[in-house]
């Protein structure tokens, strides 16, 4: 995307972009109708599709959550390399997926930021995995759910415990996605 | 160098044409280039120089005619085996360098090829261009000139049979046009690389050229040995461009 032009890369961007700043509640929304058992992909009952209220319906949810932000900022990310370099790189002997991976390499510092949006968004997320995944505990429960549940009912010391294990897990991966940018951060 | 082995041509282009939307900005009835030679490309800004190398690099395939290379004609869908095509390699105005350091910058055309003992060779591309000291610096923090003395590195890093050069110094101060002109002279001389060498420097053409060829609007009006060219021009066009008064 970032690297070629080609008919409808406006048209892409424009929808991803879109999709970037989409309420991720509204896509749990969707997926909740389109996986229910009277909607669109549900009723056909086609057994690869994942059932509601399991643990793949949330995969699917938080997929199509976190794929515009990844996407989108990956795509920023590789159109803000010059586009020059990738003519010199086919010109040093790259075969087009070298060049490819080379500029993805050269724009590091924005996947990175890509990849840390989108994890970002997901683990974060809590109105759609609440829709699809129901909250079933042991099944589709997850922390930001949990947490959700235990503040209702009053349990505010395991609420903030959660809280705590959420944020440490964010940071951790946080952590780790900056010592990938390494030396370009550190310039 | 014997006149002999200067008549072998490397290229041989037939009847060449590039388009761009509606405007044609290359048409060329003919032009070889000897192997072993250094050939300058001289001509006003947007005559289509930078086109020309990117055809020959088998960046972008002709709108017309053939490309002979090394014997084979590549024609308007048919372009070279990824062996053949890495037999060219071309240095640009602007250097674009990894953000890594000097030493891996020289040795991302091996590594491209699939090359592991790297060492010697990228060892010797530095010391050509008399950069060993900065091996371990980041690209990123070079000056200007250094930047292409690494982009210059990085191509004959692995020893190609062409070398293109893109207006390789401009811009640059006399003190690294020297350096650089003196290296590509020696790689001339003692590897026998063919050089194509695009300049609107027509100093630079004199000193370094065995044949120059003058571009304009698409066309070659004028081509020959390079103290011919200079000293007896037969286009009054030519002779207006070496004496400065074209506008470019
Ligand atoms: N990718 C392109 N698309 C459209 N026009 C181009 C492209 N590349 C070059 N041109 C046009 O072709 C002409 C020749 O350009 P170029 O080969 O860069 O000239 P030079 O290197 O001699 O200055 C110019 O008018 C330029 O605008
Ligand atoms: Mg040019």
């Amino acid at each position: 995307m970032g690297l070629k032009r080609f008919r409808g890369r406006r048209l892409i961007a424009a929808l991803l972009y879109t999709g970037m700043g989409f309420p991720p509640v509204v896509i749990g929304l969707f997926v909740y109708l389109l996986l229910s058992r009277n909607g669109v992909l549900g009723s056909l009952n086609w057994s690869f599709l994942p059932k509601l209220f399991t643990p793949a319906a949330m995969v699917v949810a938080q997929t199509v959550i976190a794929f515009p932000l990844v996407a989108g900022f990956t795509m920023a990310a590789v159109m803000g390399v010059d586009p020059q370099l990738r003519q010199q790189l086919l010109s040093l002997g790259a075969t087009p997926r070298q060049a490819a991976v080379t500029v993805l390499m050269e724009a590091r510092l924005g996947v990175i930021v890509a990849i840390a949006a989108g994890f970002g968004g997901i683990i974060s997320e809590v109105g759609a995995v609440m829709l699809v995944g129901g909250n079933i505990e042991g099944r589709t429960r997850v922390l930001t759910t949990a947490i959700v549940l235990e503040t209702r009912k009053g349990n505010f010391e395991l609420a903030l415990a959660l809280g705590g294990v959420l944020l440490l897990l964010t940071f951790l991966a946080n952590l780790v996605m900056l010592r990938l940018q390494g030396k370009v951060f550190d310039e | 160098m014997s006149e002999a082995r200067l008549s072998d041509p490397i290229y041989r282009l037939k009847n060449l044409t590039k388009v761009y939307g509606e405007r044609r900005v290359l048409n060329i009835a003919t032009l070889e280039v000897y192997r072993g030679e250094i050939l300058a490309l001289v001509g006003p800004s947007g005559s289509g120089k930078s086109t020309l190398l990117r055809l020959l690099n088998f960046l972008e395939p002709p709108s017309e005619g053939v490309i002979e290379f090394e014997g084979v004609e590549y024609g308007v869908n048919q372009s070279p085996k990824l062996e053949k095509r890495r037999q060219v390699v071309a240095v640009f105005q602007r250097p674009m360098l990894l953000n890594r350091s000097v030493w891996d910058n020289a040795a991302y055309g091996l590594r491209l090829r699939g090359e592991h003992d790297t060492r010697s060779q990228v060892q010797r591309a530095l010391a050509q261009v008399g950069l060993e000291g900065l091996a371990q610096q980041r690209a990123h923090t070079l000056s200007g000139g250094e930047a292409q003395r690494v982009a210059l590195a990085r191509a004959i890093a692995i020893h190609p049979q062409v070398l293109l050069l893109d207006e390789p110094t401009a811009n640059l101060d006399p003190y690294n046009v020297g350096l650089i002109e003196g290296i590509v002279q020696r790689l001339n001389r003692e590897q026998g690389t063919t050089l194509v060498l695009v300049t609107h420097n027509i100093f630079q053409a004199r000193r370094l050229a065995q044949r120059v060829a003058f571009l304009l609007d698409g066309q070659i009006i004028e081509m020959g040995e390079v103290g011919q060219f200079f000293d007896a021009p037969q286009d009054a066009r030519t002779r207006a461009f070496i004496r400065g008064e074209m506008i470019y």
